[in-house]
């Protein structure tokens, strides 16, 4: 099979998942009217599916931030940070983030995605071991590929599974990088992550996590799971992303290692990509500030989540285990999915559709993304949206 | 190969009887992409199982030139000598 002709097979795939050229994985927003609403050709709708959990997009603070970064400094760096330098912001920022976790160091990337290519790559080589939970992100995936290192998989969330692995592995527990999330993108769930630290301390491991939909949501500071669960001084190292409750784009690392220093001159995502530019920079600093001080914005955020995640559930919907800003209603399959994806839009409300293989065992499912931003109306309007929908479903 | 290789292959067909129709054969040349239709995902799902079976951890880069009964046979019973 030819090279064109395997993309062929992957179009045929996807027509098959998607009938009458439903355009689910790529819906054209034509006008932003606020954090939460927008319009989609003449309808006006809700944002339900775009992980702003602070809604911090248009905040004054962050808007003025970046355009005075632009102003000041351009519009891009037009290089890495190795070949054209760093920017006042680019250090800036890394020192916000370690004072943030109360670590020695920080390093920022230009996307999440690239965060952990960089630090799983750099840490682990061929001869390492990488124990990863199942449900993880592709970034993971694809940083642990990168990295050369041997990749085993535990049962998502099962800390005995993940135990019986470490036992198997001998003396290499010790040359081990343990990588989990704080909040699962997909069912919204949280990792049990003080026995997870408790099981890498007795192995002698070391511990990467990703708090990527856990920043600004969970812990008193917003920090993330580590903190929320009291357990930060022993994680490894924390990786993370800008696009989610920081409202612009890139990822960090943060870490009380010396060795994190080291990944500027090994890490070849860090070393070969243009550095963030500096309206992002920016505005990710006065989002870091926002987040920091943001206690009332996390309270709206859960009081949202449990609003929604209820009404849900007592409507009769399959939701993922626990409540959090990714709440996932489990679906039979992909056609009820995209019944139920097509229902909301219909309805006025975007959310996103996960078929398989992309959401865990097989599911299929339509995720909301809950924000600070939206009221509790909006959270009334989208329970009574879902509500219409149910006996679809159930038809 | 030793008795140890045939119990796996025997046991690793047992595991492989959910996938096909009733009437499949599993042979060591059965193709479990092709013939058995297990995608990448039932595949993560069946090595979890023969994972448990053997008390093995099959490394995921192992797994890309695993496309017979057979191949997954020798690559277990290769993990199975070295961790012994």
């Amino acid at each position: 099979m030819s090279l064109l002709d395997k993309l062929d097979t992957f179009a045929a795939a996807r027509r098959a998942q998607l009938p009458d050229g439903a355009d689910a994985f790529g819906v054209p927003i034509d006008e932003i009217y606020s954090t939460t609403e927008a319009r989609i050709g003449n309808r006006r709708i809700l944002f339900l599916g775009t992980n702003n959990y602070l809604g911090l997009t248009f905040s004054p603070e962050c808007l003025e931030a970046a355009h005075k970064a632009i102003d000041a400094e351009g519009t891009g760096t037009t290089g890495s940070r190795m070949a054209n330098g760093s920017y006042s912001g680019h250090r800036a920022l890394e020192q916000e983030f370690a004072d943030f976790y109360q670590c020695r160091s920080g390093i920022v990337f230009t996307t999440g995605y690239q965060a952990n290519l960089a630090v799983i790559s750099a840490l682990a080589s061929p001869g390492d071991v990488l124990l990863i939970d199942g449900d993880s992100h592709a970034s993971i995936y694809d940083g642990c590929r990168l990295s050369g290192a041997e990749i085993i998989r535990f049962r998502h969330n099962d800390v005995t599974d993940m135990e019986k692995r470490l036992r198997r592995l001998g003396d290499r527990s010790r040359s081990t990088l343990i990588i989990t999330e704080g909040i699962y993108s997909m069912l919204g769930d949280q990792a049990p992550l003080v026995e997870i630290v408790r099981v890498k301390n007795a192995y002698n491991s070391i511990l990467l996590l990703d708090e990527a939909h856990s920043i600004g949501v969970l812990g008193k500071t917003g920090q993330g799971l580590a903190e929320a669960t009291g357990v930060s001084a022993e994680v490894d190292f924390i990786t993370g992303t800008f696009s989610k409750s920081l409202g612009s784009i890139g990822g960090y690392c943060v870490s009380n290692h010396p060795q994190l220093e080291l990944l500027r001159y090994v890490s070849r995502p860090y070393i070969f990509t243009a550095s963030p530019s500096p309206a992002t920079i920016a505005s990710t600093r006065a989002a870091l500030r926002l987040l920091r001080e943001g206690t009332g914005l996390r309270q709206q955020l859960w009081q949202n989540v449990n609003q929604l995640y209820s009404r849900l559930q007592e409507t009769g919907y399959q939701l993922g285990p626990q409540p959090g800003p990714v709440i996932a209603i489990i679906l039979d399959s992909p056609q009820q999915a995209l019944m139920m994806w097509r229902g909301l839009l219909d309805e006025g409300v975007y959310v996103n559709l996960i078929l398989p293989p992309a959401a865990p065992e097989g599911k299929s499912l339509v995720r909301c993304s809950v924000s600070a931003a939206h009221t509790s109306e909006q959270m009334q309007q989208v329970g009574d949206a879902f509500a219409r929908l149910y006996p679809k479903l159930v038809a | 190969m030793t008795n140890d290789y045939d119990y796996i292959q025997q046991k690793l067909c047992h595991h492989l009887k959910q996938f096909g129709s009733q009437d499949t054969v599993i042979t060591p040349d059965t193709d479990l992409i092709n013939q058995l239709a297990i995608d990448s995902v039932k595949l993560l799902g069946l090595i979890m199982e023969v994972e448990d079976e053997f008390d093995i951890s099959v490394p995921l880069n192992a797994l890309t030139d695993v496309q017979t009964v057979r191949d997954l046979t020798d690559l277990i019973h290769k993990i199975k000598l070295t961790s012994q």
